[in-house]
């Protein structure tokens, strides 16, 4: 198989690349125009996303010889970061579409109908969505309660799912469900649903604190296509495969761009307060240095982070590991918490005016966003696993140097 | 002459399906067996045969069925022994 989400480009040139270019001119063209309002109406921010389709980057994860740009978890990681820099919304739903996409990329190339399905991505530039959690699993995505009911060369499922990002703006649904009628709770499939084969009923409203934009409302999902777009391998390799380390690098990514504009924000603060009065150091300055060194470890924590999972993607013996499982649980953990306690670091140097909505510096939207990434997806359901994991796994002492 | 192996699945595997339908080289997954079932039935069988899985064994393959957890187990009693 040729070159698929491979690292292709050392992360000192990766910024350099032309499509990590075009994702930061429209972080800042763009995106971070338009997230106040995103923010203010907890609207779609389709402004960006629309200028993610017209650079190509939706098709960014597709291979070259299906039309894609055929790069890599790093570099779209990169984006993330870039676009989480400006609007933590248009970097949300941009991370969720790449997701479900390598899931297709690396478990759909055997599948005739996905593969079709992805030139026609790279073609239409496609929007994808994805319906994993289901009212009455209590947050367990690896549980469902619907099931795909095949009918000759046709399914059909009916799914009631509590939230699903941006899915009145998607082209297409990435479903969860049981197997067939008869599967147990845990044997599941993922289905790739055409919207225009779905009905989609609300169920609820997305008004929250914070990453307002995603527009994560809850339906009453019915579908039916052709049974050729069922994922032929379990949901469960799909998921500690790829699904689940690529939202746990996508999303540290985009945190750690929220993170470093919280930062500039901090340090733009800080160099104003300076030219006040030269001569003098601010008050806030020594907490910047603190801050600034946080920042660091965030950075570090998060490349590391893609570069793991990059070196180990063709690996099933690393990935279908536990010792996997918890170095993802932990990037997880590690980036939703130092992301609040970076943003928090920020508002307290800029002080009232990071508290102010109408300032400069304000750190408000920064704030409400990164409460959110200890939620989605629970970090106590995280630690939990991970906890079951620590029962039974040993360390590897052994394991030394960088 | 009672299987070990077969009783720690009945008793921690929480599967879908009583173990007695399982043969040994059907897929313990598509019975019901999740990861977090997966993580207790290990704990049963390291107490039950008193070996540690080492961190190579601590993946999805090994608990696909009765048969690799019977070459797993096999492996660690042997290398006890």
């Amino acid at each position: 198989m040729t070159s698929v989400l491979e690292p292709s480009t050392s992360r000192a040139r990766r910024a350099d690349l032309p499509s990590v270019q075009a994702a930061l001119r429209i972080a800042r063209e763009i995106a971070g125009p338009a997230a106040k309002s995103v923010d203010e109406e907890a609207r779609f921010p389709r402004e960006s996303i629309d200028a993610c389709r017209e650079a190509g980057l939706l098709s960014a994860l597709v291979p070259v010889e299906l039309g894609g740009m055929g790069l890599s978890l790093g570099d779209v990681a990169a984006m993330c970061e870039a676009l989480g820099q400006a609007c933590a919304n248009s970097a949300m739903v941009f991370a969720m579409h790449q997701i479900q996409v390598a899931c297709l990329v690396r478990h759909g190339r055997e599948t005739p109908a996905i593969v079709e399905y992805m030139r026609r991505l790279v073609r239409e530039q496609r929007l994808m969505a994805s319906a994993t959690t289901e009212v009455g699993v209590g947050g367990d995505v690896r549980t469902s309660l619907c099931a795909v009911e095949r009918t000759g060369d046709r399914f059909r499922l009916v799914k009631q799912a509590p939230v699903i990002s941006y899915a009145l703006e998607s082209d297409d649904i990435m479903v969860t469900a049981r197997r067939a009628p008869d599967a147990s709770n845990s044997d599941q499939v993922i289905v790739l649903v055409d919207r225009a084969n779905a009905r989609l009923t609300p169920i609820s409203t997305w008004d929250t604190l914070g990453f307002r934009g995603t527009c994560s409302l809850g339906f009453t999902l019915e579908a039916e296509g052709d049974a050729a777009a069922v994922i032929p391998q379990p949901y469960a390799e799909v998921s500690s495969r790829t699904m689940l380390p690529t939202a746990h690098t996508l999303w540290t990514s985009l945190w750690l761009g929220l993170a470093t504009d919280a930062v500039g924000r901090a340090r733009a603060y800080i160099r104003a307060e300076a030219r006040k009065k030269p001569g003098t150091v601010p008050p806030g300055a020594a907490r910047l240095a603190e801050l600034v060194s946080v920042l660091a470890t965030f950075r570090s924590t998060v490349h590391d982070g893609v570069r793991r999972y990059e070196e180990a993607m063709h690996d099933d013996e690393v990935l279908s590991g536990m010792a996997f499982a918890l170095r993802m649980n932990s990037l997880k953990i590690s980036g939703s918490t130092l992301v609040v306690d970076i943003v928090h670091r920020a508002l307290m140097i800029c002080g009232i005016n990071g508290y102010r909505n109408d300032s400069p510096y304000t750190l408000a939207r920064h704030y409400r966003d990164a409460l959110g990434a200890a939620l989605m997806v629970n970090n106590d359901r995280i630690l939990g696993n991970s906890s079951s994991i620590l029962l039974v796994q040993k360390d590897d002492a052994s394991d030394v140097g960088a | 002459m009672t299987d070990p192996i077969r009783t720690a699945l009945q008793q921690f595997g929480r599967l879908a399906v009583p173990v007695e339908t399982l043969g040994d080289a059907d897929d313990l997954y598509q019975a019901g067996l999740s990861s977090h079932a997966s993580v207790n039935l290990m704990l049963a069988l390291e107490e039950a045969f008193n070996v540690e899985f080492p961190d190579r064994l601590l993946k999805r393959a090994t608990f696909q069925t009765i048969a690799n957890l019977r070459a797993a187990v096999g492996e660690l009693t042997s290398a006890a022994a």
